[in-house]
C-alpha cells in the first residue's frame, strides 16, 4: 500500500505485556511494534484482548508486567493522562462522546491539552482568552469540515445516529493532534456505505496528517485493504504477526479466527 | 470501666435504632436502585399514625395493622406517581424525585395529624435491666434491648428472603437493570409496590422503636440523614452491612462525644457520623460489605 | 414572526461565539438590564427591594454557584449553606479586623475562604462519586455549621453566635437603604453571572461537562481530574461565599448560624432542578420561582379564606406549602427535567414560528 509518508521508524513498542482482572488473564506476553506513519491492525476473536490492549497503551487499564517504549521513553505503564500529553489519542467500541453537549463541544474538548488561559482570563473573556478561543475554533472547523459533520456541529451529540456519533469521536481524537491514534472498532456497526466512508477518513487521516494508526476491526475485507501489518491475538497470546497476505495464510490464524471458505 | 461499657453498650444499642432506619434504605436500594432519600419521613408518618391513632384510643394491634395497610398504600402510590413515570432515568433524577417525596410526606403527615411531638409507650418500661445492675453495675435499659432482639429478627427475616425465594431474586434482578428485568417478563410495577411496602413496614417498626426512645416528634425526619453514614459503612445493598454499620456508627458517636466531646466544646455528634463515613469512603469507597464499581470502558 | 432570526447569519466564528447572538435577545437582555438597574429603583417600593428583589438575586447566586458544581460538573453537593456561612462569617471577620477594610475587599475574602473550604471537601471527589459523595457534602455542612456556633472566632466571641453586618460604604457613599443594597447586589450578581456564562462556554465550562458526562473518557483526552474538580468545587464556592456574604450585608442583617442550615442548602438544590441544572439562565428562573412561591401560595390561601369564610392556621399552609412544594419537584422531574430553563428555550422555538404553527 502506497503512503504519502514512507513508513519510518518504530514508534511503539510493547514488550512483554500481561494483564489480569482477578483470575482472569486479558493478555499474556504480547510483544509488537508500531512503526511511523503506518496502519496497524489489530485483530482476533472476541475476548483476545484487543481492547485490553488499546486501554493499556493509553493507560486506561495497567498491565501487571511488560514495558512499553513510546517515542524513545520507556514506561512500566502509562497513565491516561500522560498518553494524552505525549500525543497518543484514542477512539472507543462504545463510543465515549460528552453526550450533554454538542458536537462541536465534544470535538472542542479535544484541544483542551492546548488551552493555555486560565479561568480567571475566560472568565473575563478579552484579550488572549477570547483570542485562544477563536484560534482554536478554527482549527476544530477545519477537522469538521474534513469529517464532513459541518452540517450538526450544534446538535447534542445524544440526538445523533450511531454513524455520526462514531465520526464525531474520530474528530475529537483528531483535535489533539495525535501522533498516534487508536481506533477502537471505529466500523462496528456501519453498513456499507458508512464503511466505505470511514474507510476513506481513516486513510485521510494516514495521508492528510501523517498519523501512524493502530485499528481494532473485524472485518475483514477492510483490514486487508488497509493495513500495513497486522497483529493476531487469541485468548490474550500473539499468534501471528506479518504483512496481511503473510496473516491471511497463516494456519494458526485461520484456526482461531478467519476460518476456511468451503466452496 | 463500667463506664465505659455502659456507654459502648448505649451506643450500640442506639445504632441499633441507625440500623433500623438504614434497613429500610438498603431494601429500596437492594431492590429497585433507588435510594430513597423520604425513608426518614416515611419513619416519621409511620410513627406519627400509629402514635396519632393510639391517642384517639385505638387498640393497639388494631392501630398496627392500620398503620400498616397505610403504609402499604403509600408505598404503592408512591410506586405509580413517582417511580413509575421515572423509570430508567439516571439514579440521580430518581434521589431528587425522593427529595421531593421527603417533603410531601413531612407536610402530609404534619397537616394529618398536626405538628405537637408525641411521647410513645409500648409496656415495656425504658429502665435498666435489674439484674445487670445489680450484680454488675450495668445499666442498659430493657427497651433497647428489646428493641435490639426486635431488629435481630427483622434482618434476619430479610436476609432470608432476599436470599432464598424467588421473589427475592426477581427483586435483585431488578435493582441492578431495570430494562433488562423487563425484558425477561419481571412484573417490574409489581415488584416495587412489594418493595416499598416492606420498606414501610420496616419504617414503620423503626418508627415505634424511635418513638419509645425519643418521642415522636419533627426531628425524627432527621434519623434519615444520620443512616446515611451507616449506609456508607455498611454498603448501600447489604442487610448485614445496614447492621454493622449501624453498631459502629452508634457506638462511634457515643464514645466520640463522651470522650472527645470535652475538649472541643461538645456536640460533636451532629458531625461525627458523617465524618467518620467520609473517612472511611476514602480508604474504601465501596463500603465495609459493598462490591467494588469497575468502570468497563 | 418578531423572534425570527432569518438574515441574521454570522460570518465570523468571533460572531458566533458570542453570548447573545440573536439580535432579539440582545436587545431583550438590554432592556431587561434598563429595568433592573433604572427603573426598578426608581418606582420599586421598599418591601419589594429588600424582602423579594434583593434575596431572589443572593438566591440566584448560590443558586449559579451550585450549578456550576452539580449542574455543569455534576459533583452533587449539600453543603451550600455551609460555604454560604463561610463567605458571610468570614467578610464579617474580615472587616472587623482589617482596618479600612473596603466591603467589596471583604466580600471577596469570604469568597475566597469559602474556595478553600469548599476545594478542603472536595478532595474526595477524587475518590468518590454520585451518591458517596453528596454524604462528603453533608459532613461539611454539618462539621462547618458546629464550627462556626462553637469557635467563638467567628462571631467575635458573642454568647450566642450571632454577628451583625457592619454598615456598608463604598467610596465614600453609605450603603443603607434598601434601594441601594439592591442596586449593589443587582451589580455584584450581573457581573458574576457573565464570569460565569464566559467561564461554562470557554474551555473550564467544558472541562467540567466532559467530568459530568464521562470522566474515564475525560482523562483520556486529557482533562485533568483532580484540577478540574477542584477548580469546579473552588469557583462554585467562591459564588456561594459571596452570595453568603451578600445574604448577611444586604439582607439579613443580623446573622445567626441557623440561617445556614440543610434547609437551605436544600432550597438551593430545588433551584436548580426546577430551574434547570447547566443552565446560567435557570439558575435565576428558579430562584425567582423559589423566592416567589410561598408569596404566591400566601396570596392564594387568603383569597381562599377570604372566598370561603374560613380561617386556615399558619401550619396548614406552611404544610401545604411543602406538599405542594414537593409534588412540583416530582411533577418537574417527570415532566421536564431539564427545569424551567428548557420550557424556555421550548417557547422561544415556538416563538420563532409564531403566529404560524409550523
Amino acid at each position: 500500500m502506497e503512503r504519502a509518508r514512507p513508513i519510518g521508524e518504530v514508534l511503539l513498542s510493547v514488550e512483554g505485556v500481561s494483564l489480569a482482572f482477578g483470575g482472569v488473564r486479558a493478555l499474556n506476553g504480547v510483544s509488537f511494534d508500531v512503526r511511523a506513519h503506518e496502519v496497524r491492525a489489530i485483530i482476533g476473536p472476541n475476548g483476545a484482548g484487543k481492547s485490553s490492549m488499546l486501554n493499556v497503551l493509553n493507560g486506561v487499564y495497567h498491565p501487571q508486567q511488560g514495558r512499553i517504549r513510546f517515542r524513545g521513553q520507556e514506561f512500566r505503564d502509562m497513565d491516561s493522562h500522560r498518553a494524552a500529553v505525549l500525543g497518543i489519542a484514542r477512539t472507543f467500541q462504545n463510543i465515549a462522546l460528552f453526550k450533554g453537549m454538542t458536537v462541536l463541544d465534544n470535538v472542542m474538548t479535544g484541544r483542551n491539552l492546548k488551552m493555555r488561559c486560565s479561568f480567571l482570563e475566560q472568565a473575563i473573556w478579552i484579550g488572549r482568552a477570547k483570542r485562544e478561543e477563536l484560534t482554536h475554533r478554527r482549527a476544530v472547523e477545519q477537522i469538521i469540515d474534513f469529517l464532513e459533520i459541518q452540517h450538526i456541529r450544534k446538535t447534542p451529540v445524544g440526538r445523533l445516529p450511531y454513524g455520526l456519533q462514531k465520526r464525531v469521536e474520530l474528530a475529537r481524537a483528531l483535535a489533539a493532534e495525535p501522533v498516534l491514534l487508536l481506533l477502537d472498532e471505529p466500523m462496528a456497526g456501519m453498513n456499507l456505505e458508512e464503511k466505505q466512508d470511514m474507510c476513506r477518513f481513516v486513510l485521510d487521516v494516514n495521508d492528510h496528517f501523517g498519523t501512524t494508526l493502530v485499528l481494532i476491526e473485524h472485518d475483514m475485507g477492510v483490514v486487508m485493504d488497509i493495513s500495513d501489518r497486522v497483529v493476531v491475538l487469541d485468548y490474550g497470546r500473539k499468534i501471528a504477526d506479518g504483512t496481511p497476505d503473510q496473516v491471511r495464510n497463516d494456519q494458526k490464524v485461520i484456526d482461531a479466527y478467519l476460518g476456511v471458505a468451503h466452496a | 470501666m463500667t463506664f465505659f461499657i455502659e456507654v459502648v453498650a448505649g451506643g450500640l444499642l442506639a445504632g441499633v435504632m441507625y440500623a433500623l432506619v438504614a434497613l429500610g434504605f438498603v431494601l429500596i436500594y437492594k431492590a429497585s436502585g433507588v435510594f430513597n432519600f423520604a425513608q426518614g419521613s416515611m419513619v416519621f408518618f409511620a410513627a406519627l399514625t400509629f402514635v396519632s391513632l393510639l391517642e384517639r384510643g385505638w387498640n393497639l394491634w388494631l392501630a398496627l395493622a392500620v398503620t400498616l395497610a397505610a403504609m402499604v398504600v403509600l408505598g404503592m402510590l408512591t410506586e405509580r406517581i413517582v417511580l413509575r413515570p421515572l423509570i430508567n432515568q439516571p439514579p440521580i433524577t430518581l434521589f431528587m424525585a425522593t427529595i421531593g417525596l421527603t417533603f410531601v410526606l413531612e407536610g402530609l403527615s404534619q397537616l394529618l395529624w398536626g405538628s405537637q411531638p408525641h411521647g410513645l409507650e409500648l409496656g415495656i418500661p425504658d429502665v435498666p435491666i435489674e439484674w445487670l445492675s445489680e450484680k454488675a453495675n450495668i445499666n442498659i435499659s430493657q427497651f433497647d434491648l428489646f428493641a435490639a432482639l426486635v431488629a435481630g429478627v427483622l434482618v434476619a427475616v430479610l436476609a432470608l428472603f432476599f436470599q432464598k425465594t424467588r421473589i427475592g431474586r426477581a427483586l435483585r434482578a431488578v435493582a441492578d437493570d431495570h430494562q433488562a428485568a423487563l425484558a425477561v417478563g419481571i412484573p417490574l410495577q409489581h415488584i416495587w409496590a412489594i418493595v416499598w411496602a416492606v420498606a414501610g413496614f420496616v419504617a414503620l417498626v423503626a418508627g415505634v422503636m424511635w418513638g419509645v426512645r425519643n418521642g415522636v416528634q419533627y426531628a425524627l425526619t432527621f434519623t434519615a440523614l444520620k443512616a446515611l453514614p451507616v449506609l456508607i459503612l455498611g454498603g448501600f445493598e447489604s442487610i448485614a452491612g445496614a447492621i454493622v454499620g449501624g453498631l459502629i456508627i452508634g457506638a462511634g458517636e457515643k464514645l466520640a462525644e463522651v470522650y472527645l466531646g470535652p475538649y472541643v466544646g461538645g456536640g460533636i455528634e451532629s458531625w461525627f457520623a458523617y465524618v467518620i463515613a467520609l473517612l472511611f469512603l476514602l480508604v474504601r469507597p465501596e463500603g465495609l460489605f459493598g462490591e467494588k464499581i469497575i468502570d468497563r470502558v | 414572526m418578531l423572534y425570527r432570526e432569518a438574515g441574521q447569519f454570522k460570518s465570523t466564528y468571533a460572531a458566533d461565539q458570542q453570548i447573545f447572538p440573536i439580535l432579539q435577545d440582545r436587545i431583550a437582555i438590554v432592556a431587561l438590564l434598563v429595568v433592573a438597574f433604572v427603573v426598578v429603583p426608581l418606582i420599586g417600593n421598599q418591601y419589594w427591594l429588600s424582602a423579594i428583589l434583593t434575596p431572589f438575586l443572593v438566591l440566584s447566586l448560590a443558586a449559579l454557584g451550585l450549578n456550576i458544581l452539580t449542574g455543569y460538573a455534576g459533583q452533587l453537593s449539600l453543603g451550600t449553606a455551609a460555604f454560604m456561612a463561610v463567605g458571610a462569617f468570614m467578610a464579617y471577620n474580615a472587616v472587623l479586623r482589617i482596618p479600612h477594610m473596603p466591603i467589596l475587599g471583604a466580600f471577596a475574602i469570604g469568597g475566597l475562604c469559602a474556595a478553600a473550604v469548599g476545594i478542603v471537601f472536595g478532595l474526595p471527589s477524587l475518590r468518590i462519586k454520585g451518591l458517596y459523595l453528596a454524604v462528603a457534602t453533608l459532613a461539611a455542612q454539618f462539621f462547618v455549621l458546629w464550627a462556626i456556633n462553637r469557635i467563638g472566632w467567628f462571631s467575635n466571641y458573642s454568647s450566642s453566635g450571632v454577628i451583625t453586618a457592619q454598615r456598608m460604604e463604598i467610596l465614600g457613599y453609605p450603603i443603607e437603604l434598601a434601594r441601594d443594597k439592591y442596586l449593589l447586589t443587582l451589580a455584584i450578581v450581573a457581573l458574576m453571572a457573565l464570569a460565569a456564562k464566559n467561564l461554562m462556554r470557554s474551555e473550564t465550562g467544558r472541562a467540567f461537562m466532559a467530568i459530568r458526562d464521562m470522566d474515564v473518557a475525560a482523562s483520556v483526552i486529557g482533562i485533568p481530574m483532580m484540577k478540574t474538580k477542584l477548580l469546579a468545587f473552588g469557583i462554585s464556592s467562591f459564588y456561594c461565599g459571596v452570595a453568603g456574604a451578600l445574604y448577611a450585608y444586604c439582607y439579613l442583617g443580623t446573622v445567626e448560624p441557623e440561617a445556614f442550615t440543610l434547609d437551605l442548602s436544600f432550597r438551593v438544590l430545588f433551584m436548580i432542578i426546577i430551574g434547570g441544572v447547566g443552565s446560567i439562565l435557570g439558575s435565576f428562573l428558579g430562584a425567582a420561582f423559589i423566592t416567589l412561591f410561598p408569596i404566591f401560595l400566601n396570596v392564594l390561601s387568603r383569597s381562599i379564606e377570604a372566598a370561603l369564610g374560613i380561617e386556615m392556621s399558619h401550619a396548614v399552609v406552611s404544610n401545604s406549602e411543602a406538599i405542594i412544594f414537593g409534588g412540583l419537584i416530582i411533577f418537574f422531574l417527570i415532566v421536564e427535567p431539564n427545569g424551567l430553563a428548557r420550557l424556555w428555550q421550548i417557547a422561544k422555538e415556538k416563538l420563532r414560528l409564531w403566529p404560524f404553527p409550523h
